[in-house]
This record gives structure tokens, sequence and C-alpha cells, in this order.
């Protein structure tokens, strides 16, 4: 059920989780900038983001939206190890 | 020295000038780049700069390293975050080179590329009352935001 989606069980560990930083209005729908997931064995970044899209506000996010795994630019195929820094990146607008 | 960093502060490209110029590099090329008060037939009456800070000032210094190493060149860029009103600068590249070819080319080649790959987020407030998120993908350019108190 969605409401069990960020349980940790209690054997894990904060190291065996992923934290996930949203931005702009990713942050703004999902009223949240920062979420510590944990994580299964081999997790991708789509994994995480269809679990995310399950939460209030988190239709914002599309199927396969930018994103970066500890400050570098990634696909949705990239797979995640724990202690991660996942970033969602609305569409940019520097500049 | 690689100069590429956010600021909160109002950006100086004087002060970027002088950080890339020397007695080698005879052409130094700069791009400003200004609040605009308006966006796709909308009149805008201020932005707010957001960004994933980290990873914004990394981006940006491989994309000056980048363009230094492909064109002999020296680069200094930086970005303004925070609320800025119309007509501030948001962002500033100086680059300087032996020649003009090499610092116009350097110049645009960052500029280019901050906007496609470096992660910094703008938000509109609108002369209506109403506020957006800019989005380059989004029909009209924007998405509404939270915050507004018009249409």
């Amino acid at each position: 059920m969605p409401g069990d989606i960020w349980a940790m069980s209690s054997t894990t560990s904060a190291a065996a989780s992923v934290s996930v930083l949203l931005f702009g209005r990713y942050a703004e729908a999902l009223r949240s900038e920062r979420f510590d997931l944990a994580l299964a064995p081999g997790d991708t970044v789509a994994d995480v983001v269809v679990r995310l899209r399950q939460l209030p506000g988190g239709d914002v996010l599309p199927l396969r939206p930018l994103c970066a795994r500890n400050q570098a630019h990634c696909g949705p195929e990239t797979a995640l190890a724990p202690g991660d820094e996942l970033a969602l990146l609305p569409p940019l607008a520097g500049g | 020295m690689n100069v590429a960093h956010l600021v909160t502060t109002p950006v100086d490209a004087t002060r970027l000038v002088a950080r890339v110029s020397a007695p080698e590099r005879g052409g130094i090329a700069t791009f400003i780049g200004l609040v605009r008060n308006h966006h796709a037939g909308r009149a805008v009456l201020r932005l707010e700069y957001s960004a994933y800070g980290p990873m914004a000032e990394a981006e940006m210094a491989r994309i000056v390293e980048e363009a230094e190493r492909k064109w002999t060149a020296r680069v200094a860029v930086e970005h303004r975050l925070g609320a800025l009103d119309v007509g501030e600068v948001a962002v500033a590249v100086a680059a300087a080179a032996p020649h003009r070819d090499e610092a116009f080319a350097a110049c645009r080649y960052v500029i280019e590329e901050l906007k496609r790959r470096v992660p910094v987020w703008k938000k509109e407030h609108y002369a209506d009352g109403s506020v957006g998120w800019v989005d380059p993908t989004a029909p009209g350019g924007s998405v509404p935001a939270a915050g507004g108190t018009g249409a």
C-alpha cells in the first residue's frame, strides 16, 4: 500500500537507503525537498520514480525525468547503490 | 584556477573580465544575461532563481574546463540565485583567448551548455499576480507555481 512505500524495515540501516532530492515544481507538488528511501537490490532510478509517483502530488513527475546520481546526470536505467544521492530535476531553466 | 560560481550578490561582469585577462590573450568575449520584462507574451515583474547548488557549481566547472581545453581559453562564469528584478544580471560569462574567434566560441559554448546542463530553475512573477515555473518543454514556456495571487 502507498503508505508503506517509505517504511524502512527494522533491519534496514541508513546506509541501505538512497536520498532523493526534489527541486522546483517537483518539490512544490510533493511538498518535500527530500525523501530517504529504502533500496531493494537492483533498484534503478526508474524504480524510485515509480514509487514517488504513487505519493500525493507525485503525478507531476514524468516517467523519465531528468535526473542526477551523486551530482552527475544519469538515465532512468541507472542502478542505485546504498548511500547514493538521487536528484530529480525539473526542466532546466538557467541563464 | 577555475572560476564558476553561483552567487547571491550582484554579478559583476567587469570582475569576471579582470579574472580572465592576461597579456597573451588578445580577445575577450562576454555574455551578460539580464532579467527580461516579458516571457511568451506575458509581462514579468521579477524572477526567483534556485539551484541544486553543489551539482550546479560542479557542472559549471566542468563546462568551463571543456571550453578552456577546446579553445585554449580562460573562462569565468557566475550565475545569480535568489530574487531578481527586471534588468538585473542573472548570468555572466567572460572568455579570453589569444584571438577573437576562440574567445567568441568559448563564450558561446559556456552559456549554451550552462542552459542545457546546469540544474538551475526560475520562477516568474507576472504582472497579473500569477506565478509560473519556467519550463522550456511546456506549451507557453511555463507551468503554474504555488504562491500566485492572480489568475
